[in-house]
């Protein structure tokens, strides 16, 4: 995947979430990390490893399983000055802490009229699932969108990944860093130095015209490779990556359509009421009168099987949004096109058992 | 024991949440109320035992904590209205009072969801170092939600600066202790995870402020979180200004047993009877004076409605 953003040096997603952890820890005293295995000898995928060495039992500290009252300690060392990052290794956890997350923390600011604020980070694992399963798998960055209060961020790259989590550390809100297991060894330039990026600011990967594709979290990495094959039958395709889903860079996506007249947003989710439903939503609103020819795509409406013949029928993939692109641009040969196997090196070369 | 300041804080507890009632049916206050008519001298007392730089949270029955510590009472009276003059200008309303100035920074209309925010509060003072202690102040019902338990573990295994209050008034809402656990043994479940408790069950508040005082001692001392539970009695509904004996669930003589030793009355005969009436009359005042500031005070402008969802 390449990156428009300036020098830097080749690190994957997880070193670059434990480089912009690090950096800002040694920057603020007030930062401190939390959460079920951040000081283990994994450290999350390498994304907590060593702070608890470099900072100490008081910054980087194990947690009982208990995500209920652990969201209310961050909110309220939060609420004290303190800016917490909580992390949960799978996003199914967070049903645990709905309560903390959407009573207390996105509402204490309001509630209080602005003479208090909760500037926590909430980090959370998620599918594609290599045989996680139902309860070890799924994405809910859309019921957070929901919540007025939250901010929701699904970096794709590494260079996204330092920069929103360091972003979302420094900003006085509650965030939700959406991060996917598929992601974490994937490379990209990351510079050295710490750096933030704008809040609600979506990134366009590749100018097209035919078409507009925007794509959530770990499906953007498959839309970009739908992207190439849609080539081969000379659709060009302009693919979006919407980094930040609250609040959400509706400008850039609307005024990608009005060019292209064609928008597919592919979602690490479910379709219904989900963030593909608010994409086009938004889009429709933004063009009144222009009629954009739209579809989206998501996961299948179950729950996420384990087999991995029925999650492959389960999950969008290169090949599936090629077909689909194809045929919301009514192709000429949209009907008999084989885009032939879209291999995705990140999905077929993982391994577990984490 | 300085039982003039007891009797003017109980008493202007006591006198505003009698306004509240009088003046619920004229709909001024258009949100649910959950009076502490019959518990205000458990705020009282603790808050009494604290400094003044301590922190407390509370729960939506906090109108008592609120003025105990030391909350603006044209403010909340103003807050009550939904006015701008109120601490949050009229978006928190009755179940939310709470003030950052007087170290009042957590309530909630869901129960037992202050108690882990109390605990991180806690958390981050002690990795400060900065000698302040938390109160978690919360009803007997607070206890059946695992955020208690879960709360109580973390406490203790960190050694955190907290101390706990349950305000066992035996009901929540209408479900009685003894329909909602096997034994009511709060004391025993803080043991289960080494936090030393004390019962107070006389109803009153010296006893409640000794106690608070020995448990404030160990909290402070670094010995880590300690427990207090105060029995009282929730004189009217569980919400709104009315009785509600006549709905059968609990007997008129086990409330009037609790009514007979009312602590207002009580604190009110420690005192000879010219620094009553000084009191009582200082107490008229300063309600009567929030009173006009919450009727003068204008409601918030629409275009509010959209300031500080985000910081």
């Amino acid at each position: 995947m390449s990156l428009p953003e300036g020098a830097g040096r080749s690190l994957n997603y997880a070193q670059a979430i434990l480089e912009g952890t690090r950096q800002e820890m040694e920057r603020d005293d007030n930062v401190f990390v939390m959460g079920l295995g951040v000081d283990d000898p994994k450290g999350l995928h390498g994304t907590t490893i060593g702070l608890n060495r470099l900072f100490g039992a008081d910054r980087c500290f194990d947690t009982p399983i208990a995500e209920d009252a652990m969201t209310g300690v961050a909110i309220g060392a939060a609420l004290n000055g303190m800016r917490p990052i909580h992390v949960h290794q799978r996003m199914d956890f967070l049903m645990l802490c709905m309560n903390q997350l959407v009573n207390v923390a996105a509402k204490q600011h309001y509630m209080f009229a602005g003479a208090l604020k909760v500037p926590m980070v909430v980090r959370a694992s998620i599918g594609r699932s290599w045989g996680q399963g139902a309860q070890h798998s799924q994405a809910f960055h859309s019921f957070f969108m929901h919540v007025p209060g939250l901010r929701v961020v699904c970096p794709t790259t590494a260079f996204d990944a330092k920069g929103a989590l360091i972003a979302a550390i420094r900003d006085d809100n509650p965030v939700m860093v959406v991060e996917h297991r598929m992601l974490y060894a994937l490379k990209g330039i990351v510079p050295l130095e710490p750096y933030a990026s704008v809040i609600g600011k979506a990134r366009i990967l590749r100018p097209g015209t035919d078409l507009t594709i925007v794509g959530v979290s770990h499906m953007l990495a498959e839309c970009l490779r739908a992207a190439n094959r849609l080539e081969d039958i000379g659709l060009s395709v302009e693919v979006i990556d919407p980094i930040w889903l609250a609040p959400l860079d509706i400008d850039t996506i609307a005024a990608s359509v009005a060019r292209t007249g064609r928008l597919l947003v592919v979602d690490n989710g479910w379709t219904n009421c989900g963030a593909s439903a608010e994409i086009i939503s938004q889009v429709l609103e933004w063009l009144p009168g222009a009629a954009p020819v739209v579809g989206r795509m998501g996961f299948l409406p179950t729950p996420c099987p384990t087999t991995r013949v029925l999650e492959e029928a389960f999950y969008p993939t290169g090949r599936t949004i090629a077909l689909r692109a194809a045929r919301l641009c009514g192709h000429g040969q949209a009907d008999t096109w084989d885009p032939g196997p879209v291999p995705a090196s990140e999905v077929t070369e993982f391994r577990g058992p984490f | 024991m300085d039982w003039e300041d007891f009797y003017f804080k109980i008493l202007r507890i006591r006198r505003t949440e009698e306004k509240i009632v009088q003046l619920y049916p004229t709909d001024v206050v258009k949100s649910p109320v959950h009076l502490s008519i019959g518990q205000e001298f458990i705020s009282v007392a603790i808050c009494a035992a604290l400094n003044v730089d301590d922190i407390a949270f509370g729960t939506y029955r906090s109108h008592a904590l609120f003025l105990a510590k030391g909350g603006d009472i044209r403010a909340m009276w103003a807050e009550l209205f939904g006015k701008v003059g109120g601490m949050a200008r009229g978006r928190a309303g009755s179940m939310h009072l709470g003030d950052p100035a007087v170290n009042m920074v957590g309530t909630s209309a869901i129960v037992a969801t202050s108690i882990p925010n109390a605990v991180g509060y806690a958390l981050a003072e002690k990795i400060r170092g900065s000698g302040r202690i938390v109160v978690a102040f919360f009803g007997d019902g607070a206890t059946d939600e695992g955020v208690f338990h879960e709360s109580l573990n973390f406490a203790s295994l960190k050694k955190l600066p907290i101390l706990f209050v349950c305000e066992n008034n035996s009901y929540a809402i209408y479900s009685h202790v003894h329909d909602r656990m096997p034994a009511a043994n709060f004391i025993e479940r803080a043991a289960g995870y080494l936090i030393p408790g004390t019962k107070v069950d006389d109803g009153t508040i010296d006893a409640v402020y000794f106690a608070a005082r020995d448990a404030i001692d160990r909290v402070r001392r670094g010995a880590g979180p300690a427990f207090l539970e105060c029995a009282c009695s929730r004189w009217l509904d569980h919400v709104g200004p009315g009785s509600d004996v006549e709905l059968g669930y609990r007997s008129l003589a086990e409330l009037e047993s609790w009514q007979r030793r009312d602590e207002v009355a009580r604190v009110a005969g420690m005192l000879d009877e010219s620094s009553r009436r000084q009191i009582e009359r200082a107490v008229d005042d300063e309600l009567a004076d929030a009173l006009i500031f919450a009727h003068e005070s204008p409601f918030p402008d629409p275009t509010e409605v959209e300031r500080h969802v985000f910081a």
